[in-house]
């Protein structure tokens, strides 16, 4: 699995020095409103900064301690900004690369596209091109808008945003008609159909995406995100009701210290850290070459249940080739793949050079010189091919065919022939004859051979809970043994769209979510119907419509990698929200006692980390909320580590991880703070 | 702490456990509209009563339409119980001939008691009538029970029903349960009440002379049919001022045993219902597993301070083997007033058998602790259970998150709407107490009914509004709360506390019933195993105990230190 994109290491200084700048910008309330928890902390922010300044003006009350107070709520709200300004920073240099391609594009379209031949055209921008018009393409022209080749057949290179350089064919009909606005015709002409108004590009998505200027949150950000507003609520009345039962107690406090506890009890770390999250989730899958049109999709990726695949370039390479060469009694597997090696030297085709490799590398035979002998070619007639060598005639072929050429009856063929024909058409196979002369030498088993590493994957697919469906036009028997022997878990025999479509229904009828990917037009409805549509940058223009993502290596298995993306995303948000709420149990240790201790010396017994004073430990807490945000963008960039061992064991794991750490880390992050405010001399 | 105290605590426990399951199975029964064996009796009855009301029994609500059934059945209940009390002085059965309960507590009381809260601002002995206590006070302790099974029935079927828009007959769950769970139920009790020594009469009081010649007035009145609903159906109000400490109301260790028992048995069974209804019945041990842990250690934490007694009492000579016996009773000992002031907190009953202000420091943070983490251990009747789904909803939330997966209970997404709903439900509980505890604490209404200074008094505040919010009842003593403040703010608080509750929970099942049912793969967090009691009992602790930190440290635990320093109030 390439990951052309490369991606920036998490603080790259090309990507830090914007976002320090981005920190301060995003400061403005309007942005922050989107970010409850945030938004909250830079209210409360103003307030003690209010009362710092009231405190200097009038000299009452301890304004070094309120100003200090005041300083780290700032920061705790820039830290969540720079989180977020860091993570969209490292998508923002490839997006002004695919800007930079997409301005001053001008367009030669055509005056009369209905006539064959006619090539008058005028030349507008780009940006005024509407759907419908046709555009004539030349070498050297960059493609004005996304669209459909409707005559016309050229080499392209799409490296502006597959990063691959090496030109592919777009040609009118067929799966390979889509281009793309942007990419630049090499050589011939194209004439085009531009399918997306200006600003709606596949281009311009994948800007508006990668920039996370139209970011918007996914239904499980906007649930958490509900989460913690309602938890930053049920805090918020915690503390405002303790100013009325600390009255109570003899204790007025100041609103400094409500404002700590406030920020220390509201889960700022995962707030703060929560866009950059997802944010981050988009950019792995922009680093694995993978474009989603939203978020939501990607997402949904987490969530699949079962997985459609087509057979043919997925599961297996898409060719049969020679797997073994089985020889009649009397015969050696030697002499056979001598003989068929002699015979295949010539044959062109795919499975030809697949016999040929097997004899060379199973075998160890040498290629002999090219030249000797008298090739005999395929025919659709004889339906046998073959050489006449040194006096040898050596004939490969259909069984049937072979027979023929030999003079024989299948009855008449010897046993042990006919059970190895019958056994490889058995197992989906296909079997090969091969004789010399009269004389039958054997049989060749051709078959669809599995990608190596495919099932490996499956099992992985499996053990987090997603069940895979081969796709294939093959008969049920053929399909029966590939998908045995590549480990799906259920096949779909001689596939029409129509059935793929119907498959996909029948199991979201019974709640399940479906991926699946395609490159044909035909896989459009399918892919459209789908919960998590892979379309292939190689594929036409209705598929790459009608699915959420778009693969620009075009390589199937790369949902795998989605998957675990869509399910990192999640994981890191919750095991943030669980470290988050966790960390308060210690906060509450560390200022619960500094608030009263000066009424009651007896609640010091509450005191267990041993902070030097109340106001250490006041400014302690406040200030390891702070840090905390920094020290986890880097988690919250990389994503928590997904493995496949099944929900339970996932679980537990994350639960001891982020739980049980949360609960303890703070106890002692808090009183290595509180050491070094003491050793600074900060109160 | 003893073994024999342990084993009668242990074997309470696992008679409930024992029981839970039949009368689960049972319930999802009567609520699927089947033949049980009292059916040849009761479903005459049950016809008659939907033909007197005009109710199609077959015609099924939506969520509005239910939750208007519920809102409208219960205001009406405040409304007739309200008259009720205040017409009191010239209703019939009034042998004492007391007068009509003034405006505020007649609105605490009628709001305590359609709450299924049951806090009594008053000596019940010495102010309601026979009339008052029989055709309204009872009356709401079947009808606001049978309110909360009706919805956990509801919110049950919106677990198993996909694509749907009905949860059920509010009137028809309603008559059921009433009918066919807490009537038989309560039949049964009332008899072996009866049976243990309890009073059923309805005479006036008796006049005694004592042994000195003074004259005593003994009350009495219809008790052992009260003390059943009282218990069966969680309510907790007792017909005496002093509850089942009272030697009428619990005379012995076996009367003690069945009360104890009765508090637990149908709010457990609804919870084995929920899980015979969704179609997992390890879900519904699951759920009984976290609420029987969290139980236990609450009862061990009660035992253990108990018994470690006071040290300024130690200090003075008292003999240590006893413990803290201040506010007990002698025929129950440590172990069973333990087992009762965790099981009555806890379970949202609110009968006491001890006086809970008397209880040691720890040992009187226990309990309120219990009804802060939002009366789901196992909870009122039906109101625990739905509470425990919410509970359930936040805990697969943050489960379903760190698998990577979008969470789901019992095969339905918990997504933006669901918590909303909760996020809602579960602000109540800390609005209410912490909000009126707070003013109570700095208003001279407030502080004008403390019976005690200093952290104890702030104990007595928050208990009070977190009884009444937690829709327990029981009262922590010391404060006294028939004030027209008290009276108001309280009866605001229960009414909060239980409609503001009901009204989301509907909501989500009304969301929920609409979902289809996604299939369980490898990928799906399993709700009901171990790992699952252990998150909801960190759920539980963290979102219903996490904010009442800081309060609890200027009360109980301050005045534990304080204690330990020497320093009582």
């Amino acid at each position: 699995m390439s990951s052309k994109a490369a991606t920036p290491s998490v603080f790259d200084p090309a990507i830090l020095g914007p976002a320090l700048r981005d920190a301060l910008v995003k400061l403005d309330p309007r942005q922050l409103m989107r970010n409850p928890v945030i938004f909250v902390t830079e209210i409360v922010a103003l307030l003690v900064t209010a009362l710092w300044a009231q405190e200097m003006l009038t000299g009452i009350g301890a304004p070094a301690f309120s100003g200090q107070i005041a300083a780290w709520l700032w920061f705790t709200v820039l830290f969540a900004n720079f989180a977020e300004a860091v993570a969209e920073g490292r998508g923002k240099a490839q997006a002004e690369s695919l800007k930079r391609g997409r301005t001053d594009l001008f367009a030669k379209k055509l005056l009369f596209p209905e006539r064959d031949g006619e090539r008058a055209s005028e030349v507008i921008p780009a940006t005024a091109l509407k759907v419908g018009d046709v555009v004539l393409v030349e070498a050297g022209d960059i493609i004005p808008g996304d669209g459909e080749v409707i005559a016309g057949i050229a080499s392209v290179n799409e490296s502006a945003i597959t990063g691959e350089s090496a030109p592919v064919i777009r040609e009118s009909g067929g799966d390979r008609s889509a281009v793309t606005g942007g990419t630049q015709v090499i050589s011939d002409w194209l004439k085009v159909r531009i399918t997306t108004r200006p600003g709606e590009s596949f281009v311009d998505r994948m800007i508006a995406l990668i920039e996370g200027a139209k970011r918007q949150k996914t239904p499980n950000e906007i649930a958490l995100s509900i989460l913690l507003s309602g938890l930053t609520l049920v805090f918020l009345i915690a503390v405002v009701t303790l100013y009325g039962l600390a009255l109570y107690s003899g204790t007025d406090l100041s609103v400094a210290v409500l404002a700590a506890l406030l920020v220390t009890l509201i889960p700022t770390t995962i707030g703060g850290l929560l866009s950059a999250i997802g944010i981050a989730g988009m950019d792995r899958l922009i680093g694995f070459n993978v474009v989603a049109t939203s978020g939501r999709a990607v997402e949904a990726a987490g969530d699949v249940d079962t997985l459609l695949l087509d057979k043919t370039g997925t599961i297996t390479f898409g060719n049969r080739m020679a797997s073994e060469f089985v020889p009649v009694e009397g015969v050696s597997e030697q002499e056979l793949a001598q003989a068929v090696l002699l015979a295949s030297l010539a044959d062109e085709t795919a499975e030809g050079r697949s016999i040929v490799a097997l004899a060379k590398s199973d075998y160890g035979l040498a290629e002999p010189a090219a030249g000797s002998g008298r090739p005999i070619a395929f025919s659709a007639q004889t339906r046998i091919s073959g050489i006449d060598i040194d006096g040898r005639e050596i004939r490969k072929g259909a069984v049937d065919a072979v027979l023929r050429f030999v003079g024989i009856d299948k009855r008449e063929a010897p046993a042990e022939f006919n059970a190895a024909v019958d056994e490889i058409a058995r197992s989906g196979g296909t079997p090969l004859a091969v004789a010399e002369g009269r004389w039958l030498l054997g049989v060749i088993h051709l078959k669809d051979i599995v990608k190596p590493g495919i099932k490996e994957r499956f099992a992985a697919l499996r053990a987090m809970g997603i069940k895979t469906v081969m796709v294939t036009g093959d008969n049920p028997v053929t399909a029966a043994a590939i998908a045995s022997e590549a480990g799906v878990d259920d096949f779909l025999a001689e596939a029409t769209p129509e059935q793929k479509l119907d498959y996909i229904r029948r199991e979201q009828q019974g709640g399940r979510l479906i991926a699946m990917c395609g490159d044909g037009t035909n896989d459009a409805p399918a892919l459209a119907q789908a919960d998590v549509g892979v379309a292939m940058q190689s594929g036409t223009q209705a598929a790459r419509e009608a699915g959420n993502m778009v693969d620009l290596d075009s390589s199937p298995t790369k949902l795998i990698e989605i998957v675990e993306i869509g399910k990192q995303i999640l994981m890191t948000r919750g095991s943030l929200t669980t470290f988050s709420i966790a960390n308060d149990v210690a906060k509450y240790f560390a200022i619960i006692p500094a608030l009263f201790v000066s009424t009651y010396p007896q609640l010091g017994a509450l005191n267990i980390m041993g902070l030097a004073s109340p106001q250490s430990a006041i400014l302690s807490a406040v200030i390891f909320n702070a840090l905390i945000i920094v020290a986890l963008i880097p988690l919250a960039l990389k994503g928590v580590k997904y493995r496949p061992v099944g929900a339970a064991a996932l679980l537990r794991r994350n639960l001891l991880v982020y739980g049980l750490g949360g609960i303890i880390a703070p106890f002692i992050g808090i009183k290595v703070v509180d050491l070094a405010v003491n050793a600074i001399g900060l109160i | 702490m003893t073994w024999q105290g342990w084993l009668q605590i242990g074997l309470v426990l696992l008679a409930v456990a024992v029981v839970a399951k039949p009368l689960g199975l049972y319930m999802a029964r009567v609520f699927a509209g089947e033949g049980t064996f009292l059916s040849p009796v009761l479903r005459p009855i049950e016809r008659g009563f939907y033909r007197l009301a005009g109710v199609d029994p077959k015609a099924e609500q939506g969520w509005l339409g239910y939750t208007f059934g519920v809102l409208t059945f219960s205001f009406v209940g405040v409304l007739l119980l309200y008259a009720l009390l205040r017409l009191q002085g010239i209703l019939p059965l009034n042998p004492q001939g007391f007068e009509g309960v003034p405006p505020d507590l007649a609105f605490n009381t009628a709001a305590s008691f359609v709450t299924n809260t049951n806090w009594q601002s008053y000596g019940g002995e010495t102010t309601m009538s026979h009339f008052s206590q029989m055709a309204g006070l009872t009356v709401q302790n079947f009808v606001s029970a049978a309110t909360g099974i009706a919805i956990a029935v509801a919110v049950s079927r919106a677990f198993v029903r996909s694509g749907a828009e009905a949860i059920g007959n509010f009137w028809v769950d309603l008559t059921r349960a009433t009918l066919y769970v807490l009537l038989p139920a309560a039949i049964v009790v009332a008899l072996l009440f009866v049976a243990l020594g309890l009073p059923q009469t309805l005479a006036a009081s008796a006049g005694a002379t004592t042994l000195e010649g003074a004259s005593q007035t003994i009350a009495m009145g219809p008790m052992a049919s009260q003390e059943a609903i009282k218990q069966l159906g969680t309510n907790g109000g007792g017909f005496m001022n002093v509850n089942a400490a009272h030697p009428f109301e619990n005379p012995n260790a076996f009367s003690n045993y069945l009360g104890i028992f009765s508090m637990l048995v149908i709010s457990s069974g609804v919870f084995y219902a929920f899980g015979q209804i969704v179609g997992s019945r390890r879900q519904a041990w699951a759920l009984l597993a976290a609420v029987g842990i969290l139980l236990v250690v609450g009862t061990g934490a009660i035992y253990w301070a108990e018994t470690f007694g006071n040290p300024i009492h130690l200090a003075a000579g008292v003999d240590p083997a006893l413990g803290n016996m201040e506010g007990k009773e002698v025929r129950f000992g440590q172990a069973m007033t333990a087992l009762y002031a965790a099981v009555t907190t806890g379970l949202s009953n609110g009968g006491v058998n001890a006086m809970h202000s008397s209880l040691t420091p720890l040992g009187g943070l226990v309990p309120l602790f219990l009804m802060q983490l939002g009366e789901v251990l196992p909870g009122g009747v039906g109101s625990g259970l739905y509470g425990m789904v919410v509970f359930a909803i936040l805990a697969v939330f943050v489960a379903g998150l760190m698998v990577g997966r979008t969470p789901e209970l019992l095969g339905k997404k918990i997504e933006a709407r669901e918590m909303k709903l909760a996020m809602l439900a579960i602000l109540i509980l800390p609005l209410a107490i912490l909000g009126f505890s707070a003013a109570a604490a700095v208003i001279p209404a407030g502080l004008a009914g403390l019976a005690n200074a200093g952290p104890h008094g702030l104990s007595e505040i928050l208990y009070a509004y977190t009884s009444a919010a937690a829709n327990n009842g029981s009262a922590f003593a010391g404060l006294s709360a028939n004030s027209p403040w008290y009276n108001t703010t309280l009866g605001l608080a229960m009414l909060a506390g239980r409609f503001a509750y009901i009204v989301p929970v509907l909501a989500i099942a009304g969301s929920l019933v609409k979902k289809q049912k996604v299939p369980a793969s490898a990928g799906t967090f399993p709700t009901d195993g171990p790992l699952f009691v252990g998150l909801l009992i960190g759920i539980i602790l963290i979102m219903g105990g996490l904010q009442f930190f800081p309060a609890l440290a200027l009360g109980p635990i301050l005045e534990h230190v304080l204690m330990l320093a020497g320093q009582t109030f």
